[in-house]
């Protein structure tokens, strides 16, 4: 019965075609350090899930900031489960993707015709970041708010622009109200929205071309 | 090679992906249900109350005069105060009713026309007698009833969340 309903599945979508394609192509012989990439793909997810859940109380205004994750980590059913899989998985997405880039590094992963991958994974690693520093400002205490205030006062060291992006960021030129809602925006929809695209390319291109071969003692 | 083994290295790795896959997914799953639900399983503490509505002396017979009160209640970081109102109607010296103006249908607040001697609701025109029972439109029963007490010539009302 139940391959039954699978084959009429599988004659109008191609599910076996997309499994082999998928996920069934041929690799070169790898290591544990091949699964990196994975590894980052699922931390993406998972911050993504957890994310949405925090979402359900979390406030992004001054007035509730706080005291809302205060009630996440004091009150609610496994609040202190949820925040804290999300905090411990932003550090560790930028450690793994890091040694991810580590990996394509030393393994010169990143020459002709996965240029193009590289680049991408450099946006990646920068679109990461950017999710660290956005969402570091969201529970809006001491720590956050001062660590904001540097952020964006590095970024006014640029020569000319400076001042204009520091204003840009804070949405004004204090922190404030604005800065929380924009960095809050920036963080759950911006960032996440860009990253999933760029995943997206980053893996079309992987399919593409097949994973590299390590360099051999010839090369 | 191991071509005799009985279980393929490959269905090997399936079922032990399989089986860590399914105990990591509940680990997240269940714990994230009981997150979604926490509010709503949680009672809001102890709130049942007699509230004050004042002299008896002050309620004239067959009028019936509206009241109004607030509770507030902390709801997850904040307080939100709610206001509660109904009816006093005093039927003869000795006897009193008690209504509540939430419309039993399905919970405007009603309110008394003298013009038409009845509680008349604004969504959907229901019309309930001076002592609460339904003349015309959907409710499906008459104006619901707070139990009260009176003490020293005071009249007070029993408040129960939800
Ligand atoms: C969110 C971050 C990232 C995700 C989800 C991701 C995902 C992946 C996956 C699933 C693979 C398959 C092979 C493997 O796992 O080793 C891969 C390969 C690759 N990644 Fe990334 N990656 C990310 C960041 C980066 C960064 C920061 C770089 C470099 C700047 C990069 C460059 C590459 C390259 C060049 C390959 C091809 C390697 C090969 O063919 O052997 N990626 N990536
Ligand atoms: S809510 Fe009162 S008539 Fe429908």
């Amino acid at each position: 019965m139940a391959s039954k309903v699978f084959e009429w599945l599988d004659e109008r979508l191609g599910l076996n075609d997309m499994y082999k394609a998928l996920l069934d192509r041929p690799e070169p012989e790898g290591t544990w350090w091949n699964t990196l990439g994975s590894a980052s793909l699922f931390l993406f997810i998972m911050q993504g899930v957890t994310g949405i859940f925090l979402l359900m109380y979390y406030t992004p205004s001054p007035d509730h900031a706080y005291d809302s994750i205060q009630y996440i980590m004091n009150e609610v059913a496994f609040g202190w489960l949820i925040r804290g899989i999300h905090h411990w998985g932003a550090n560790l997405m930028v450690f793994i993707v890091f040694v991810h880039m580590l990996r394509v590094f030393t393994t010169a992963s990143y020459k002709y015709p996965r240029e193009l991958t590289w680049v991408i994974g450099v946006l990646l690693l920068l679109t990461t970041l950017g999710l660290g520093l956005t969402g570091y400002l969201l529970p809006w205490n001491q720590r956050s708010y001062f660590a904001t205030t540097v952020a964006t006062e590095i970024a006014g060291l640029v020569p000319f622009a400076g001042d204009f992006i520091t204003r840009v960021m804070r949405g004004g030129t204090d922190l404030s109200a604005l800065t929380l809602s924009r960095f809050f925006a920036t963080h759950v929809w911006v960032l996440p929205a860009t990253l999933a695209l760029l995943i997206t390319a980053h893996l079309y291109l992987i399919i593409r071309h097949g994973e590299s071969e390590y360099p051999s003692e010839e090369d | 090679m191991g071509r005799s083994y009985k279980v393929s290295r490959r269905d090997f790795v399936k079922l032990v992906s399989g089986f860590f896959g399914t105990i990591m997914g509940a680990g997240i799953a269940l714990p994230a249900i009981g997150y979604v639900l926490d509010p709503a399983l949680k009672s809001g503490g102890a709130r049942e109350q007699w509230i004050p509505l004042g002299p008896v002396d002050q309620y004239q017979v067959g009028v019936p005069a509206p009241f109004n009160f607030t509770r507030t209640q902390v709801n997850g970081w904040e307080r939100t105060s709610s206001s509660y109102g109904g009816f006093v109607v005093r039927e003869s010296e000795t006897d009193f009713k008690v209504l509540s103006n939430i419309c039993t249908h399905l919970g405007c607040r009603v309110a008394w026309e003298e013009t038409e001697n009845a509680y008349v609701c604004p969504c959907h025109d229901a019309a309930f007698t001076v002592d609460g029972e339904v003349i015309s439109g959907p409710p499906p029963r008459p104006l619901d009833e707070y139990e009260f007490k009176i003490e020293d010539g005071n009249l007070f009302i029993f408040f129960k969340e939800g």
